[in-house]
C-alpha cells in the first residue's frame, strides 16, 4: 500500500485506540476458571497492534485486544471514531494495514475463509431481498452456512416475526427485517459474533429477544464483539473498548504511515509540528 | 457444492419472480436484430450475407444490458458481504452467479437465436453451428461479464461502464462466433472454430471466477 500524499484531514482528526484501564492500547479479557457447556469449544480470538486505513485516513492503529470463549467486547467511541470499521477487520471484510488478527493463535488475515466459517457478521445492511420471503432468506442462508442451529420457524418465532415467515421482505418493516437479520445467528452456529449496531430500529421486545439470543450463546461459549448500547451485566467477561479521537504529533504519524509503506511529504510533517 | 445449488436455485428465483432484468435483455436482442432488415433493406441476399454477424453483436450488446445487475443488488443490500463470509471459496459462489446468470439471459438468447436467424435469412444448414457456437459463446459472455460487473460495483453509471470494459475481450468470441457460422454457411467445416470457442470458454471457466471473486473481495472492502 501506497500513499504518494498524505490527505490533510488525518493530521486534523485522526485517532488511535485508547481502552480503559492501565493497559496502555489494548484491553484483555479473562475467563479461565469458567466452565462453559462444551459446544464450541475453547477459543481465543485476538488481535495484535491492528492498524485500519480507510479512504488514506488511518482510523485507528496500534489495537489490542483478546477475546475468549464466553466473553464480550463492546466497542464504544462517537461516530466516525472507527467502529465499524474495526468490526469489518475482525470479520475479515477489511485487511488490516497493519497488525494480525488470531484465531487460537494462528493468524486468519492469510485464510479469511477459513475464519469466516467460525463468525456471523451482523452489519448495517439487512440483506433483506424484497423479492423474497422471511422463510425463504433463512432458508437460504443456513443453506449456505449449513442449518446446524436451530430450526428456520423456530429461529423466527424467537425473534417474534415467526407469524410473518411467508411474507416478501418488500412488506417488512424495517424492525422486522433487523429481527430477520438477526434470525440468521440462530440457524447456523458460529462462535463468533460480530454485530454492528444490531439494535438499530428494535423495539423493546426485539432488544429483549436479541439480549437473550446472546445470553444463550454466551452460555455456550460463543463470544461477541459488537457496538451496542445494549447493557450487559458486568462481569469479568465483559469489556469495553473506548474508541476516542486524537490529534497524534508527526513523530507518531510518521512512524504510524512509516509502519505502512507510505510516503510522507516533508510539508506534512511542517504542518503537523 | 451444495452452496452452489442453494445460490442458483435462489438467483433463478429472484429472477423469476422479477423477470424485467432478464426479459429486458432478451427483447433488446429481439429489437436489435429486427431493426437491421428496416435499416438495411429487406434484399434477401444482403441479409443472409450480414445475418450471422449480426445475431452475434445483438447478443454481445444484450448480455451487456444484464451484466450490471449481476452483483449490484446483492452489494446494494448487503447479501454480497455475507456471501464473502461464508466457509465456501468465494469463486464457487461467483460461478454460481455466472451459471445462473446465463441460464437467465444466454439460453433464452440461444434458443431464440435460430428464430431471429430466419428473420434474417439465414440458411437452415447454419442453424446447427449458429447453436453451438453460441451454446460455447454465452457462458463466455457470462465469465467475463462478471469480472466487468464485480469491477463497477459502487461505481457511477456502471452500466455504461461495465460495457466498455467488457465488449473489448468479447472481440476473440465475435470473431470466432461469426466466422463458425460463415465456414458452416459456405459448406465448409466449422470444428476448428467450434474448438477455440471452447477452449476460450475452457481458460474462461477457472480464470473468470478467480477474478471477480478478487474485484469483490476489494468491492467490499
Amino acid at each position: 500500500m501506497r500513499i504518494r500524499k498524505l490527505p490533510r484531514e488525518c493530521l486534523a482528526a485522526p485517532y488511535r485506540v485508547e481502552a480503559g484501564g492501565d493497559l496502555p492500547y489494548g484491553v484483555g479479557i479473562g475467563c479461565e476458571g469458567i466452565a462453559f457447556m462444551e459446544v464450541f469449544g475453547d477459543h481465543r480470538f485476538e488481535g495484535r497492534g491492528l492498524g485500519c486505513q480507510r479512504g488514506g485516513r488511518l482510523v485507528f492503529d496500534r489495537l489490542d485486544f483478546t477475546l475468549a470463549s464466553g466473553g464480550v467486547l463492546i466497542l464504544k467511541g462517537p461516530n466516525g471514531s472507527g467502529k465499524s470499521s474495526l468490526l469489518r477487520t475482525m470479520a475479515t471484510l477489511v485487511r488490516p494495514a497493519r497488525g494480525d488478527l488470531l484465531w487460537d493463535g494462528v493468524s486468519v488475515t492469510d485464510d479469511p475463509q477459513s475464519h469466516a466459517g467460525m463468525l456471523h457478521y451482523v452489519g448495517h445492511a439487512d440483506a433483506a431481498k424484497p423479492a423474497m420471503t422471511a422463510e425463504e432468506l433463512l432458508t437460504f442462508w443456513s443453506g449456505m452456512r449449513g442449518a446446524n442451529g436451530i430450526s428456520v420457524a423456530a429461529a423466527l418465532e424467537r425473534f417474534g416475526i415467526g407469524h410473518r415467515a411467508d411474507f416478501p421482505a418488500r412488506y417488512l418493516s424495517s424492525g422486522q427485517k433487523r429481527r430477520l437479520a438477526l434470525a440468521r445467528l440462530l440457524v447456523s452456529e458460529a462462535p463468533l459474533w460480530i454485530l454492528d449496531e444490531p439494535t438499530v430500529g428494535l423495539d423493546v421486545d426485539g432488544v429483549a429477544a436479541l439480549e437473550e439470543a446472546i445470553a444463550g450463546h454466551r452460555a455456550r461459549g460463543g463470544m461477541i464483539v459488537a457496538a451496542t448500547h445494549i447493557r450487559f451485566e458486568t462481569g469479568d467477561r465483559v469489556a469495553e473498548l473506548e474508541l476516542s479521537g486524537f490529534a497524534p504529533s508527526a513523530g507518531d504519524l510518521a512512524e504510524a504511515y512509516g509502519a505502512l509503506g507510505a510516503e510522507l511529504r516533508a510539508d506534512a510533517f511542517r504542518d503537523a509540528s | 457444492m451444495k452452496c452452489f445449488f442453494v445460490l442458483v436455485r435462489r438467483d433463478l428465483s429472484l429472477a423469476l419472480r422479477q423477470g424485467s432484468d432478464a426479459a429486458m435483455a432478451l427483447m433488446f436482442f429481439v429489437i436489435v436484430v429486427t431493426l437491421f432488415p428496416l435499416a438495411v433493406g429487406p434484399e434477401p441476399g444482403v441479409l443472409e450475407r450480414i445475418s450471422s454477424g449480426i445475431v452475434w453483436v445483438a447478443a454481445l450488446l444484450a448480455a451487456m444490458l444484464s451484466l450490471d445487475r449481476m452483483f449490484q443488488t446483492d452489494y446494494d443490500d448487503g447479501s454480497l458481504e455475507l456471501m464473502l463470509l461464508t466457509p465456501v471459496p468465494l469463486e464457487v459462489l461467483v460461478l454460481a452467479k455466472c451459471l445462473a446468470h446465463w441460464l437467465t439471459t444466454g439460453l433464452p438468447m440461444l434458443l431464440i437465436a435460430p428464430l431471429l436467424g430466419v428473420f434474417m435469412n439465414m440458411q437452415t444448414e447454419a442453424f446447427p453451428v449458429l447453436l453451438a457456437s453460441m451454446a460455447l459463446g454465452t457462458p463466455v459472455l457470462s465469465l467475463l461479464g462478471g469480472v466487468g460487473a464485480a469491477l463497477v460495483l459502487g461505481a457511477r453509471r456502471a452500466g455504461t461502464l461495465v460495457a466498455l470494459l467488457v465488449l473489448p475481450l468479447t472481440i476473440p468470441l465475435l470473431i470466432f462466433g461469426v466466422s463458425a457460422v460463415e465456414a458452416a454457411v459456405t459448406g465448409q467445416s466449422a470444428k476448428a472454430q467450434l474448438l477455440i470457442l471452447g477452449a476460450m470458454l475452457m481458460a474462461c471457466l477457472p480464470l473468470a471466477p478467480w477474478a471477480t471473486a478478487a474485484a469483490l473481495r476489494q468491492a467490499a472492502g
